[in-house]
């Protein structure tokens, strides 16, 4: 109890539309945030992770439930009454204001003495990268350091938790990657928690202690970015993080039949020995077959040989039609060049690898 | 040809036109009324063409001591004009503000509804609308008769020919030009800004003076200069609601035009609304002229 600073006890949220129907954002969320961590939301949009963030921040009021930060219960409090800050997709910088009035705003509100309020504002500054802006204007900023600015805003009075709503999602590639690096470290200089809500799978993979994966209002899988990866618990989490090849069969004894025919070899012990589940080979989990009769293999004949740099994706079919994707380290050129004039691969994989997705795990 | 000169004979071809027009039917008839301002006026109506400064001096303190004595009625007949314009904003302003934020938060096609609305009272005439508040105020009108006939009053109360009567009817009229520009702005607010501010601890009413009323400033900056110039010397509204009791500038100036025949002193009193206007917006200009600056710099 005292080591979660957020608490959601069956979190519901039903908005009604304008054809007069409902949609369910949040259908009984219970979920606990850990002091000190960085958890992501994570999903496709509409699936709720905006609205828990809304929530937790108080602009969305509960339907159902309800929500304890800090031990205390928040679940009708309004906004600016609630010990935590946001960093808004679009920064949400006052225009008529200063960089240093932007970032001395809630110590204002909180009545800090001016003498004080400035040295905390350099310091604030300072820690995201932009000392002696306190004079410039927002709109005279790069979106990066704007970005920054709406950091310096968010965490100036020491909120009990951060709350980041896509706060990368205007940058470019690069300005991003350092974006999330420098994120998680201030994570750490701060000592508070960070919930960050992102629909890039990237981004929660790494900058994350834990991730919880959203769909339908409900959280699918709530674990640490490896685990998730490696062992999701349904399809959806398998599909949506990383790409994927699925099998849908029968487990029969070490393997697992689909209804095509396709044989997939596996070391698990499923708690039902038998039934329907689904089996699950990461792209990078395939290797070429290179006379090595050790692993199983699957005939696929390549419609597409991709070069991204340190890998070559390869995209094809298995005789009975199912869709591979593979991917091999660029570095195996002298095989690359085999299947590229055949067309054809033999696809090996440790069955020690294969996850299976047992049905009863699904939502 | 250049581009640089191509673009500079495409802006003369426009603005040609209006700049014509503006010159011969603004610049000219100013130029006209500024000489005419300064000249003796006649004995039977016209001017006589000599120097003659006491047409303003007749409302400033020095009139021409062969004729009159100085009169301070027209002194106080500009102060009140200028309360009276002044009420008419701050009122027209408390009417709008709020309606444009409920309106705003509209969908698309209520929005429009209501803009459609608010457009409609000039589809008809302005002295029509103006009398049918005569027929609601006066005496015999329809709120005296109501209150009357509910017993609330014994005896009708004076509602028309007041100072109240002319600011209702001056609001009624420059509603729609104190709202468009309010609107405009308040419909641009951005509300994650106001969502900001309650997350980093702010309350409503905070937020409202630090955050929300700031940002609609130019809105409301623009609605109260474009009513307050014609408020000032409107003569309709006091004409028909202020009947002969309540004098303003607009009427006095009417006045001296058609009824007087002092063409020099009506010239000299317009002028003199003129320079009040000028030197009123010229403080707004130079108070807002750092912001101002700041504003184009950035965009």
């Amino acid at each position: 109890m005292q080591d979660s600073i957020v608490r959601l006890e069956g979190a519901s949220k039903t908005f009604a539309t304008p054809e007069g129907g409902s949609v369910t954002a949040l259908d009984a969320i219970d979920l606990q945030v850990r002091r000190n961590e960085f958890l992501t939301l994570l999903g496709p949009s509409g699936c709720g992770k905006t609205t828990l963030l809304q929530v937790i921040s108080g602009f969305v009021e509960l339907g159902g439930g309800r929500i304890l930060i800090d031990g205390e219960d928040m679940t009708d409090r309004p906004p600016y009454r609630r010990p935590v800050n946001t960093v808004f997709q679009n920064y949400a910088l006052f225009p008529h204001m200063t960089v240093g009035e932007n970032t001395a705003y809630a110590l204002e509100v909180a009545g800090v003495a001016k003498a004080k309020r400035r040295e905390q504002v350099a310091a604030a500054l300072k820690m995201v990268g932009l000392e002696g802006m306190e004079g410039r204007r927002p709109r005279q900023l790069s979106g990066g350091q704007q970005q920054r600015v709406a950091l310096a805003r968010a965490i100036i009075a020491r909120p009990k938790l951060l709350l980041l709503d896509e706060p990368l999602s205007a940058l470019d590639k690069n300005l991003r990657q350092a974006m999330q690096i420098e994120l998680k470290t201030l994570q750490h200089e701060l000592g508070i928690s960070f919930i960050f809500v992102t629909h890039d799978q990237q981004e929660a993979l790494t900058m994350s202690d834990r991730v919880a994966v959203l769909s339908g209002g409900r959280i699918q899988q709530l674990d640490t970015p490896r685990a998730i990866y490696d062992h999701p618990v349904n399809s959806f989490v398998a599909t949506f993080i990383g790409a994927s090849n699925l099998f849908d069969g029968r487990i029969d004894g070490d393997r697992l039949m689909t209804s095509d025919g396709t044989e997939i070899r596996h070391r698990r012990t499923p708690s039902a020995a038998s039934g329907a589940a689904t089996a699950l080979i990461r792209p990078e989990q395939f290797f070429l077959e290179d006379g090595d009769e050790r692993f199983p293999t699957l005939d696929v004949d390549l419609e597409a040989i991709v070069f991204v740099g340190s890998t070559f994706e390869l995209f094809g079919r298995t005789r009975a039609g199912r869709k591979i994707i593979a991917e091999i380290p660029a570095g195996r050129r002298n095989l690359i060049g085999d299947i590229e004039r055949t067309r054809r691969a033999r696809l090996a994989y440790d069955p020690a690898a294969v996850h299976l997705i047992q049905p009863c795990a699904e939502a | 040809m250049s581009i640089a000169s191509r673009r500079r004979v495409q802006l003369a071809v426009l603005l040609g036109p209006v700049s014509l027009f503006l010159a011969v039917f603004f610049l000219g008839p100013l130029a006209i009324m500024m000489v005419t301002s300064f000249l003796a006026p006649g004995l039977y109506g016209g001017v006589e063409w000599t120097f003659y400064p006491h047409n303003f001096g007749r409302i400033l303190g020095f009139a021409d001591p062969m004729f009159e004595d100085f009169d301070p009625v027209y002194i106080a007949i500009f102060i009140r004009s200028v309360k009276i314009a002044a009420l008419t904003v701050f009122a027209a302003l408390l009417v709008c503000y709020p309606a444009a934020f409920c309106i705003a938060r509209l969908s698309e096609r209520w929005k429009n509804f209501c803009l459609f609305l608010i457009t409609l009272p000039f589809f008809t005439s302005l002295i029509v609308r103006l009398f049918v508040w005569v027929l609601i105020l006066r005496q015999t009108g329809l709120v005296n008769e109501m209150l009357l006939s509910s017993g609330l009053i014994a005896r009708p109360l004076d509602l028309i020919y007041t100072d109240g009567a002319i600011i209702l009817g001056m609001v009624y009229v420059f509603i729609p030009f104190m709202f468009m520009p309010v609107y405009a702005s308040v419909e641009k607010l951005d509300w994650t800004l106001v969502r900001a501010s309650l997350d980093l601890g702010a309350g409503p009413i905070r937020t409202f003076w630090r955050i929300i009323l700031p940002l609609t400033a130019p809105g409301i900056v623009g609605g109260a200069i474009i009513v307050f110039i014609p408020a000032l010397g409107n003569f309709v509204v006091p004409a028909i609601l202020g009947g002969a009791k309540v004098m303003m500038l607009g009427n006095l100036i009417e006045q001296q035009f058609l009824a007087a025949r002092n063409w020099p002193f009506g010239s000299a009193l317009a002028m003199m609304v003129m320079s009040v206007m000028l030197v009123l917006l010229l403080v707004y200009v130079l108070a807002s002229g750092r912001r101002g600056a700041d504003a184009t710099l950035n965009r």
